[in-house]
């Protein structure tokens, strides 16, 4: 399939998920071929300006460099709906301090294509006035997709919320990257936003969500399958 | 503090110049007050800022504070307001705590109506409140202390009625980021109390001008102390054969065994810690009288370094084995013998190390080099002969950073409001901002203030606010709060404890290291720390978990070389002393072997030019080449030759770089090269930018940039106990800044500091001009003598799983071929 193709050259890794065709792109967004659908998970946008009213003077440009990276998606891949996977925006006071620049991205996208915003703890409320509509769960393709990963082994689940990074390290050193983590039954997307920390895939937090220990798919030059015996835990807490 | 001397008492004795009751206190002691003594004294009576050039061992410290302590007993007790007479500012916290002890002495004696007290990051809440509320007469503190003092509430009272700032060990502070924070700290000091009068001590240094410029912008009186007697050093030839390469010393450490117990008390110094333990180890292995040896190093905990150093100063101990931690400080009077174990990389360094010993004027110190292997014995006798001739290398010139420079200010706005324009004129008192533009200033207030992004979407985040009056404030006490807890440029690399298992969790603390160290090693690994062999059981929080091993040998070797690099002055002096075959007969047989084989392989590299080596070995093709210039600006060099190497399609793999040359290694022959344009100088122009770009050691200058500048706080309110916590990602914001904010103050400071620190920019770029047209290339058949060294360490790292068997067949091999 040309797609496949495509996907290839761009590093991005091709496989099956509970039955249906995925693409874990270099960027950290899911694509789905057969539904031409773009998803990506925990934005956080606006995390910059949140720490900013808080006294510490974050560059302000999280909000502008995210949206970069989700229209170059766009853009190559030319996807007939995107789903914002939950915590796209970091906080309440997220929608109020967001620019006008950004927020006319965000509603250009909305008239675009089909925005679906699936709500996050970070963003109960979905699109809120920012264009789109609002999701709790989508089901496409035989996968369910949400903000966080249900208690316990979930086929075909595609959730977003805990930001998975692996770590892994050879003699020149140690490189912990984000990562896609699956183990063939759910999936779990890395944060997409240009703020949002890492919680390494050997945290208790992941303890339990799988059938077998997971693959993490590390964002790299390309995506690099990595099995979880070759992961190392972090030696300090996450940052972000 | 003072020696004993003769006891003078003649007409002309200076000590009569002392008010009789410190006459009195000489005499009882047997001491008699010294030239650069006096002179201190009447440098204060005459009200002059002054700086003491004094070896160690001259009572330097004394002469500091000899006109405070006459001053005071001449005022006698204090009535009514109370307030701080003398401020002394010691690098080391161990150093203001000795100093503290060792003042008590004469004011005990003489029964001075004076309170003396030291205020460190180890002092108690409680004694920091009641110093705030009474201040001693002389307090003992630290740079950092200072700064903290600077963000205070009332810092301008506390500080009005200050008479005099003492800065110890100047020498070692002067040239870096903290003594950036001291300086403008000293010019907030002068604002506060103009009739402040400043003293720095320093050893020896190159220049000490420059040191006094750095002091204060008033005068330019210095007061040099009595030389001591010259330095007895000499390099160890061993019974054995010097090794081709390596960093430790094994080959010579039956022979140092046998020196220490020819000495009444040494110190060994190492280049590193993990030189350090394993020096240690060896010697331990030999030790068959069971004499006190002992090791300190930065990475042992505190409980453990001060027992060292208590046994030290009670004379128990025959040997210590340590690094650069007791480079300065503590006068150990019993210590008669210095060891150098791996070669010193610097000729100042080797001086202050070698004044460790004998703190007496009238006795030569001795020392003996160890060099670890071939071309470290011919640094070490360049050393020794630059040592010799009291030839000192100097530090390049610096410039303040301004990410010290936002801290500053984000303090001043702390502790008062503030005028821009009288903040600029005062800062400009600090020598390293004298330069410093009015523009550049208010780039750097604008930072503090809003984040100075060219983006202007926080200026409603201000953290210092302009008021109606035109002075500008921090925005409310919390702001104020959290810089209060964020104040210092030490910047240290994430660490973990290393502990025993305990019966809840983690145990007893044996020390800490350095986060990377851990990550190479598996549980069941065992390794050497604190002289014992221990089993890594895992990581926990940020405690690595250890316990007792029963293996001999630990498993993980933990080579390594020197941290430091090897000083431009000491390489030039190496590669004269190379090009002048008259000077090796100072040379043991086997190096001058040596230098003869590479002379008829190949050739020697001249004093000015660069010597380049292509040859094949295997499937692969190898250039070699020796500037002589440090480890950092070969390494920069090695990086951008390969860019070029690449592009010129020989398909480097890979490339190695140490203190004396590099090597690179690729598919296809390199030896039809034109060198003059691959060394030419405009590597430094377009190479450099795409590379640095990406590089890893301008974002690891950018974390550090960020947390001194107080773009990422180190701590929060309610994790004070827990340094590590750093709030934020700093790559992630560089990354961000680097693509929408390329101009922003924070990535200029990053590349700043690592063009200076990590790559050495300016001493390639000096290399580059002077070997310009001068590049004379020796197409070889086969590896030379010289470049032994540097495939031996190649093998190394490439192979760690290699067998030691292996490892000696195939360095005995590459020598062959080398000689024959």
């Amino acid at each position: 399939m040309s797609v496949a193709k495509l996907e290839a050259a761009d590093g991005a890794f091709a496989t099956r998920l509970a039955g249906a065709d995925v693409v874990f792109r270099v960027s950290g967004a899911l694509w789905l071929p057969g539904e031409r659908m773009l998803v990506v998970a925990d934005l956080h946008l606006e995390k910059g300006s949140a720490y900013a009213a808080r006294g510490q003077l974050l560059p302000p440009y999280d909000t502008r460099e995210t949206l970069n990276r989700l229209e170059r998606e766009i853009a190559t891949l030319a996807p007939r709906s995107v789903v914002l996977l939950g915590d796209t925006l970091h906080d309440h006071g997220a929608s109020a301090r967001i620019a006008p620049d950004e927020r006319a991205r965000l509603a250009a996208l909305a008239e675009k294509l089909r925005l679906i915003w699936v709500a996050g703890n970070h963003d109960p409320d979905g699109a809120g006035d920012l264009g789109g509509e609002t999701a709790q769960v989508i089901k496409v393709a035989g996968l369910s997709l949400r903000h966080e990963p249900s208690p316990g082994p979930a086929d075909g689940e595609v959730s977003g919320h805990l930001h998975p990074c692996a770590r892994i390290s050879g003699p020149a050193g140690s490189i912990r990257r984000r990562c896609f983590a699956s183990d063939g039954s759910r999936l779990i997307l890395p944060a997409f936003g240009a703020y949002a920390g890492g919680l390494n895939l050997r945290d208790p937090a992941f303890t339990g969500l799988f059938r077998a220990p997971p693959t993490g798919y590390l964002l790299a030059r390309r995506v690099a399958a990595v099995a979880y015996e070759k992961m190392r835990p972090d030696h300090r807490s996450p940052a972000g | 503090m003072a020696k004993p001397l003769r006891i003078a008492t003649s007409e002309t004795d200076p000590t009569r110049q002392l008010p009789p009751l410190f006459q009195d206190w000489f005499v009882k002691r047997g001491w008699a007050l010294r030239a650069h003594q006096l002179g201190m004294i009447d440098k204060a009576k005459a009200g002059a800022d002054v700086l003491l050039v004094a070896p160690t061992g001259g009572g330097k410290t004394l002469s500091g504070f000899l006109p405070s302590l006459i001053d005071l007993a001449e005022r006698g007790p204090r009535e009514g307001r109370q307030s701080l007479h003398t401020l002394y500012i010691s690098p080391l916290k161990a150093l203001a705590v000795d100093v503290e002890r060792n003042l008590l002495t004469p004011v005990r004696e003489m029964d001075l109506p004076i309170v003396v007290e030291s205020r460190t990051g180890d002092t108690g809440q409680a004694r920091r409140q009641r110093q705030k509320v009474a201040p001693p007469d002389i307090l003992l503190t630290t740079p950092e202390q200072l700064a903290l003092f600077c963000a205070w509430e009332g810092a301008r009272d506390y500080f009005q009625d200050l008479e005099c700032v003492i800065i110890d060990e100047i020498h070692a502070i002067h040239g870096s980021k903290r003594g950036d924070l001291l300086s403008l700290g000293l010019a907030r000091l002068r604002t506060f109390a103009p009739g402040v009068r400043c003293v720095g001590l320093s050893a020896t240094v190159d220049d000490p001008t420059r040191v006094r410029r750095w002091l204060s912008d008033r005068g330019d009186d210095i007061v040099l102390g009595q030389a001591g007697a010259p330095a007895q050093v000499e390099v160890l030839l061993s019974e054995n054969r010097v090794p081709w390469a390596g960093h430790t010393a094994q080959h010579a450490m039956a022979e140092v065994y046998e020196t220490i117990k020819t000495a009444r008390t040494t110190l060994v110094f190492v280049n590193t810690r993990w030189q350090a333990e394993f020096a240690f180890q060896e010697l331990w292995r030999l030790n068959e009288d069971n004499l006190p040896i002992a090791l300190h190093h930065g990475s042992l905990s505190a409980e453990q370094r001060r027992k060292v150093e208590a046994a030290m100063s009670r004379q128990e101990l025959r040997a210590v084995v340590c690094t650069s931690t007791l480079d300065l400080g503590i006068d150990w009077g019993a210590v008669d013998l210095v060891i150098q174990l791996a070669a010193p990389k610097g000729a100042s360094r080797l001086v202050q190390r070698i004044g460790r010993a004998n703190h007496r004027l009238d006795e030569a110190s001795r020392a003996v080099l160890v060099p670890a292997s071939r071309f470290e014995m011919l640094e070490c006798q360049a050393a020794v002969e630059a040592v010799a001739e009291n030839a000192l290398d100097g530090d390049p010139p610096r410039t303040g950073a301004r990410d010290v420079l936002a801290q500053h200010i984000m303090g001043c706005a702390c502790s008062e409001p503030f005028d821009l324009v009288e903040l600029y004129e005062e800062v400009r008192r600090a020598a390293p901002y004298a330069g410093l533009s009015w523009e550049a200033f208010e780039q750097v207030v604008d930072f503090v203030s809003t984040g100075g992004y060219a983006l202007r979407s926080y200026d409603r985040f201000r953290r210092i606010i302009r008021g109606r009056d035109g002075r500008w404030r921090v925005l409310n006490e919390e702001t104020a709060r959290r810089h209060r807890m964020n104040v210092g440029v030490i910047v240290t690399a994430q660490t973990l404890n290393i502990r025993l298992p305990g019966r809840h969790g983690s145990g007893r603390k044996i020390g800490q290291a350095e986060e990377w160290y851990f990550e190479q090693l598996t549980p069941g690994d065992s390794f050497l720390f604190a002289g014992e062999i221990w089993r890594f059981e895992g990581v926990r929080g940020t405690d690595a978990i250890v316990t007792r091993s029963t293996e001999k040998e630990p498993r993980v070797p933990s080579w390594g070389g020197s941290k430091f690099a090897l000083s431009t002055f000491l390489a030039k002096r190496v590669r004269r002393m190379m090009s002048d075959e008259t000077s090796w007969s100072r040379l043991p047989h086997d190096v001058c072997e040596w230098l003869y084989a590479q002379k008829a392989h190949s050739s020697l590299p001249g004093e000015d030019d660069l010597l380049v080596e292509t040859f094949s070995r295997g499937k692969r093709h190898y250039m070699v080449c020796y500037p002589f210039e440090g480890r950092l600006a070969h390494a920069t060099l090695a990086m951008l030759v390969t860019r070029r190497l690449d592009r010129a399609g020989v398909g480097p793999i890979g490339y190695l770089a140490n203190d004396y040359a590099l090597c690179v290694w690729s598919l296809r022959p390199m030896d039809s090269l034109d060198f003059d344009a691959l060394f030419q100088q405009d590597m430094l122009g377009d190479d450099l930018e795409a590379w640095l770009d990406e590089s890893f050691m301008v974002k690891r200058a950018f974390k550090e940039c960020a947390l001194i500048s107080g773009l990422i706080e180190r701590r929060m309110p309610g994790h004070e106990k827990n340094g590590r916590q750093v709030t934020f990602s700093a790559d992630l914001i560089y990354d961000t800044l680097r693509r929408h904010d390329p101009d922003h103050l924070l990535l200029s400071c990053a590349r700043e500091d690592a063009a200076r620190g990590l790559l050495d920019l300016a001493r390639l770029g000096e290399l580059l001009a002077r070997i310009s047209g001068r590049i004379r290339v020796e197409r070889l058949r086969h590896v030379s003598p010289f470049a032994v060294p540097l495939l031996m360490e190649i093998g190394k790292e490439r192979a760690p799983g290699t067998s030691a068997a292996d490892m000696m067949l195939e360095d005995a091999a590459l020598i062959g071929e080398a000689m024959s």
